[in-house]
């Protein structure tokens, strides 16, 4: 490849700044710093999707980067996600780097030859010859009455897929964070944010940073129970610990930040000094990332587990259109403390 | 009011050399662009007859189980020489799926990857660098769309390449296809879809896998320029692709080019055509075999001889051998090879993995299954 397309290698292991400080941004504004500090590095790099250049994005993640970095760079494409995913695919064969925006993971399902099939596989298949580092990323998970078929959580579904790499955001300093280390990556990253989340306010730094992939941040420290949480669900999770330490109890919170790679040292490292776990998921609980969690922990830490590990996942059925039930399905604070307190036997 | 015609096409069929020999001047003049020298047509009758030859070993090498599976390419050679050898090599990029081997053959693809691959290994689609071809794509269709990627970036970039991508007439079903075309003519595209129609799609005949008449018409839709050859005339091969390679050079788009060929083997070697084929048919088909036609017309020309063709079959055959050797004596890949591939540096879960398996013969961690102390 032509020497003007190499960018210049960010520094990946400078250390993370301090999450403190009161330069409070939207979760979509730091998924947009991101991404436009990378294309401002890096000429390779490109964002295509459906409605993200003259629109600005269905989201506005992406407002005001047609402006930026012309039509070159910033593609809006047919309503054809099958078809954008394989393109993706060629042009990073060919050497560049796609962003590639799914409006919603549930339009990624159309998709799955290309994300599932070719994707993961196209480095194993061709001898270590030909990678494919593509970034795709939208929104996950229940967007707040979008019916059934709007509201997929695919977590699930895809980390069973080995190849890729899978990263849940909880806050704008992650977000910005783990989608620039996803843009330098080399091997193929599914970015999972949510729309609920989307305007969110939260501590963003001015300095350039870099979150690593793999490391879970524990976001509140206590002894009696570890919660391990990812996404959205982590938020529910802090708001059920400030309950319950009005009734003494305290836990670890746990953010895994990254499915995969999964930060199970982490759990493992906690569960040791709490010797209780409790994992909070948005999606079915059926071999979720629960379930996966959970079997780890069992796996590599069993003699240190005072009570049953527990899950709180959605309930078992597709996403409700209805507000109330939809309210009901997820996760949430309740569900949390209770299955919180069912583990201490303090129910 | 009346009605008026708001669209109205329609498909010609390209031949310059019959199946008896016969050639037309008028639509291929020597020394016209796209027409084929008489020194190249003797080049690539004898590439016609190593591709053949490998063919036929790498049937026999299935057969007597020491390939694991293996597309037969027999009958279409010329589509893909023709095809192959309109575009530049270390220039344009070919994205194939799997019956076009001669043409990958033009453009430096190692033989011995080809046989390695259906040996059933990864390292065979490890194509060397400087070669400008994607992996063997086996899931139909799916690599009509890296290839629009691929034209994609050259057009991004500003680079003077073409890509050209294969596929068979049952791909053409896929949405891949519809919406590769769509995106290719939306964004016009230098890309050329080529279509190998060998009228079979495994047991699937081409009537029944569509309603069309021909495969070129359906890119009437997106308003890519449609060509039909005849995909056993290697001069109108050649022909139709090194003018669709200039069109999209010159920012013309995208052209779709239906060859209408046939297989003369078996869709794989896992099925046995005789079940779902007419011998009439095939022997109809064999009547039109590109390799003979080729051979009739240089004999006429007093380009070949009998004394020549039987060089070039005995070379073919040390050629071959040669490749069957290379590629059988490649050391088998290590258990590590199960693992190292699938990220660019291995993640720490799954090098445990490695090691315990390599250590135990017990893929998992080693806390899992009793081998070490929790």
């Amino acid at each position: 490849m032509s020497t003007t397309y190499v960018a210049s290698a960010p520094d990946l292991l400078k250390p993370v700044p301090t999450r403190e400080g009161t330069r409070l941004i939207q979760f979509r504004e730091a998924l947009r710093e991101a991404m436009t500090e990378e294309m401002r590095r890096d000429d390779r790099i490109f964002l295509m999707g459906e409605e993200v250049a003259y629109y600005n994005g269905a989201y506005k993640v992406s407002q005001g980067m047609l402006e930026e970095f012309g039509p070159r760079r910033i593609i809006d494409t047919p309503i054809s996600e099958n078809g954008f995913a394989g393109l993706a695919v060629g042009a990073a064969m060919y050497g560049l780097r796609p962003i590639v925006e799914f409006m919603s993971w549930s339009f990624s399902l159309v998709a799955a030859d290309q994300i599932l099939n070719n994707v993961p596989k196209m480095l194993y298949m061709s001898g270590g010859q030909w990678g494919c580092p593509i970034v795709f990323r939208g929104n996950n998970g229940a967007g707040g009455q979008l019916g059934s078929t709007h509201s997929w959580c695919v977590e699930a579904l895809y980390s069973n897929v080995p190849g890729m790499k899978i990263a849940i955001p909880s806050c704008p300093f992650d977000a910005k964070g783990l989608l620039k280390t996803a843009i330098v990556d080399n091997d193929p990253v599914f970015f999972l944010e949510s729309e609920r989340m989307l305007a969110d306010k939260g501590h963003v730094p001015e300095e350039e940073y870099y979150v690593p992939f793999g490391q879970a941040a524990l976001r509140s420290e206590g002894s009696d129970v570890t919660l391990v949480s990812f996404g959205r669900p982590v938020n529910f999770c802090l708001e059920a610990v400030k309950e319950l330490e009005k009734e003494g109890i305290t836990a670890d919170v746990l953010d895994m930040r990254t499915i995969r790679p999964l930060d199970i040292g982490a759990v493992i490292r906690s569960v040791k000094k709490t010797n209780r776990l409790v994992v909070v998921d948005q999606s079915w609980p059926f071999a979720s990332i629960a379930t996966e969690v959970i079997t780890q922990t069992c796996e590599k830490a069993f003699d240190y587990l005072d009570a049953n590990p527990l899950r709180v996942n959605t309930e078992d059925v597709p996403t409700p259109y209805a507000k109330n039930l939809e309210a009901e399905y997820l996760p949430h604070k309740g569900k949390i403390i209770q299955a919180v307190k069912a583990s201490l036997h303090r129910l | 009011m009346p009605m008026r015609t708001v669209y109205e096409a329609k498909i010609e069929n390209l031949q310059i050399l019959d199946e008896d020999g016969n050639f037309d001047t008028k639509l291929a003049p020597a020394g016209a662009p796209g027409v084929l020298t008489d020194e190249q047509a003797v080049f690539l009758l004898d590439q016609m007859i190593q591709c053949r030859r490998l063919d036929e070993i790498a049937f026999t090498l299935q057969r007597s189980g020491r390939m694991y599976t293996y597309p037969q390419n027999k009958g279409q050679e010329a589509a893909a020489l023709g095809s192959g050898f309109a575009m530049r090599k270390g220039t344009d990029w070919l994205v194939p799926c799997y019956r076009e081997n001669a043409a990958l053959f033009l453009h430096g693809m190692p033989m011995h990857l080809i046989f390695l691959h259906w040996m059933g290994d990864e390292r065979g689609n490890a194509i060397p660098k400087g070669v400008n071809i994607t992996p063997i794509a086996i899931p139909i269709g799916t690599q009509m769309l890296h290839a629009t990627g691929m034209a994609w970036a050259f057009k991004q970039r500003k680079e003077d390449k073409v890509a050209i991508t294969y596929f068979g007439d049952g791909a053409t079903s896929e949405g891949d296809f519809h919406e590769a075309m769509n995106f290719a003519t939306a964004f016009n595209l230098p890309i050329i879809f080529f279509c190998q129609n060998n009228q079979w799609a495994i047991s699937v005949p081409r009537e029944q896998q569509m309603n069309s008449e021909t495969v070129a018409q359906k890119g009437l839709a997106y308003g890519a320029t449609c060509v039909h050859v005849d995909g056993n005339d290697i001069f109108a091969v050649y022909k139709a692709t090194h003018d669709a390679r200039e069109r999209a050079r010159n920012g013309g788009g995208v052209t779709l080019i239906e060859a209408e060929t046939y297989r003369l083997g078996d869709h794989t070697t896992a099925d046995d055509a005789r079940r779902y084929r007419d011998e009439e048919e095939v022997e109809s088909w064999k009547r039109k075999d590109p390799m003979i036609r080729l051979r009739k017309y240089l004999t006429g020309k007093g380009l070949w001889t009998d004394a020549k063709q039987q060089a070039a079959e005995d070379a073919a055959k040390i050629l071959v051998a040669d490749v069957v050797k290379l590629s059988e004596g490649m050391e088998k890949p290590s258990t590590d090879d199960m693992f190292n591939y699938l990220y660019e540096a291995i993640p720490e879960d799954l090098r445990r993995q490695r090691d315990t398996l390599r250590t135990h013969s017990l893929g998992q961690d080693p806390s899992q299954v009793g081998l070490q102390r929790r």
